[in-house]
């Protein structure tokens, strides 16, 4: 099919506007943090940074502890979405064996569930973690973030699953494995993508989570990138300094960025599976 | 034989549930009753903490607090404009994505980015691209002549708002624009290839056919993100603190201040709770609205 020169052109136009829409804010960081400050400082602005300098990141990590943060949300971010997976797996397994409208009911009350906004939650989550002595525990976050990730972690698993044709559960059940080793050696190696796609929901909503980790942690060592970050500003509004924020706000953002690039489909396919069907 | 099968399976089928259920329960289920009736009480800070019921008196606070009717139109604005501007943007975004050309692939990945990134982080780089001197914004504005001088953006109480909303529209576009083009992808080609045979416009053939097949996929988009928005915490409590003197401070933010700052830990939850009842009306009236549409 031959496309009339005028479409193509409009075409190019909005693609790139798409393009530049999603990157520019990002890209403009990046620039920042490697911008020496006193082009930082310019105005008009001076975009490309001559000569790039490593000021930024180097003043930055000597003022704070910023591997420690990265590794904290790696950990506290892994064992949420585990412990998310965990749980969610036999609850999709079951689900998917139910009848539709029992099933049904289950999948929309964690939806709602799903949907319950986590400022309504801090104040009783904060009592509770105080209680039990868990204040700047890794555990203070694991448990919520394992539990905001569980709906979709669900949806997206008894998705995959439903896909399964049920012969192959039958011919498990006929070979004496109970519902867990059907999970464990049939259903979740079948369906591993849809696996990976709860995975990734769940590890990438608790990288970002802020709320709890500004709230539950107080000491820099227990702190969570996002919480870091917060804590990152100078003295005052004005002392913001900007060259080392960029460079934390650049620091903590590549791993997610990778994570997307690396696994676009597989992501926006569960987020699309889960919200659609419903 | 088969009754006992049948009730081993059904057994089964509750154990596996039990998980999701209990960390539910322990994380969702019992501190949303506890803010509940922690909303119905006095409970304050004033030599340890102390509490007593205290019926509907702390929510009937809410009415005479000029601080809380402002908050909630903030909300209420900050709602209504980012959502608005989401599912234009998101709708254009599906449309170009599902076209056929080369590179959409990569275009995908990179419409995505903005989603995956925290928002508290990305706050703050908004924070920075806004700035009133140094920023990105004022300097691709002023070089496009749309500008004389530059603005301050959060300094003034409309323009902050502005800022937040754009930023909070980039982050979320991507999650409406996915959910629509998901929508597109199922909207039968043989129907739109039947209408452009008979002479539809391409404008026609979208308003006609694509659009209220669309419907579903829109009020899914809206939901959600109206109820998100709604609850918005991170974005506005980073990039403008709810300033400035209050002209962005949203439900979220004033709970959050009433426990943490003001250790008025009873009214922190009415405030909260009647967030979210105001969000529940919502959402049921979008609803209503859409099947109403439907039907019609």
């Amino acid at each position: 099919m031959r496309r009339r020169p005028l479409a193509t052109a409009l075409l190019s136009l909005a693609v790139s506007l798409a393009a530049a829409w999603s990157l520019l804010p990002a890209v403009w960081q990046a620039l920042t943090a490697v911008k020496p400050e006193a082009q930082i400082t310019s105005s008009p602005a001076v975009w490309i940074p001559s000569p790039p300098t490593a000021e930024h990141v180097r003043a930055l990590l000597e003022r704070k502890p910023f591997a420690r943060y990265l590794v904290n949300s790696a950990a506290v971010s892994l064992a949420a979405t585990l412990l998310a997976l965990a749980v969610a797996a036999p609850a999709a397994a079951s689900l998917c064996r139910m009848p539709p409208r029992a099933r049904n009911r289950w999948l929309l009350g964690l939806l709602l569930v799903s949907l319950f906004p986590p400022i309504l939650l801090l104040f009783p989550l904060y009592e509770g973690v105080r209680l039990l002595g868990l204040m700047n525990s890794p555990l203070a976050l694991v448990l919520p973030y394992a539990a905001f990730g569980v709906p979709l972690a669900v949806w997206v698993l008894e998705a995959g699953f439903r896909e399964l044709p049920r012969e192959v559960e039958e011919a498990a059940t006929l070979d004496g494995l109970g519902p867990l080793g059907r999970l464990l050696r049939v259903q979740l190696p079948l369906a591993a993508p849809s696996l990976v796609a709860a995975g990734l929901l769940t590890f990438i909503a608790s990288w970002n989570e802020f709320l709890l980790a500004l709230s539950f942690t107080t000491r820099d060592a227990s702190r969570t990138v996002t919480a870091g970050i917060a804590s990152v500003s100078g003295a005052s509004l004005y002392e913001v300094p900007w060259g080392q924020l960029s460079a934390a706000i650049v620091l903590s953002t590549i791993p997610v960025v990778l994570i997307v690039f690396l696994f676009e489909r597989r992501i926006s396919g569960g987020l699309t599976g889960g919200a659609v069907k419903g | 034989m088969t009754g006992s099968l049948a009730r081993r399976a059904r057994h089964e089928r509750v154990l596996l549930l039990l998980p999701v259920v209990l960390l539910l329960a322990l994380v969702v289920g019992v501190p949303a009753l506890r803010v509940v009736l922690l909303g119905f009480t006095r409970t304050e800070l004033a030599d340890g903490v102390v509490s007593s019921w205290a019926g509907l008196a702390t929510h009937a606070r809410t009415f005479a607090d000029g601080r809380f009717l402002s908050a909630l139109r903030n909300t209420a604005v900050f709602t209504s404009l980012s959502v608005s501007l989401e599912v234009t943007l998101g709708m254009a975004l599906a449309l170009l994505l599902d076209r056929s050309f080369r590179g959409r692939g990569a275009l995908r990945a990179v419409v995505l980015v903005p989603w995956a990134l925290p928002t508290s982080v990305m706050a703050l780089a908004w924070a920075w691209i806004f700035h009133d001197t140094f920023g990105m914004a004022n300097d691709l504005l002023s070089r496009l002549g749309l500008i004389e001088a530059p603005v301050a953006w959060l300094a003034r109480p409309a323009t902050a708002m502005a800022a937040l909303v754009v930023a909070d529209a980039w982050k979320t576009t991507p999650f409406v624009a996915l959910i629509l083009l998901a929508g597109l992808q199922a909207v039968p080609s043989e129907v739109l290839e039947a209408a452009r045979v008979d002479g539809a416009g391409s404008w026609q053939r979208f308003r006609r056919i694509t659009l209220p097949l669309l419907v579903p996929s829109l009020v899914v988009a809206t939901l959600f993100r109206s109820i998100q928005a709604w609850g918005a915490f991170d974005i506005v409590y980073v990039m403008t603190g709810g300033g400035p003197g209050g002209s962005t401070e949203t439900l979220s933010l004033y709970a959050f201040q009433s426990w943490f700052r003001y250790l008025d830990f009873g009214y922190g939850a009415a405030i909260a709770v009647q967030g979210m009842l105001v969000a529940l009306l919502l959402a049921a009236v979008v609803v209503k609205l859409a099947s109403r549409r439907e039907t019609a």
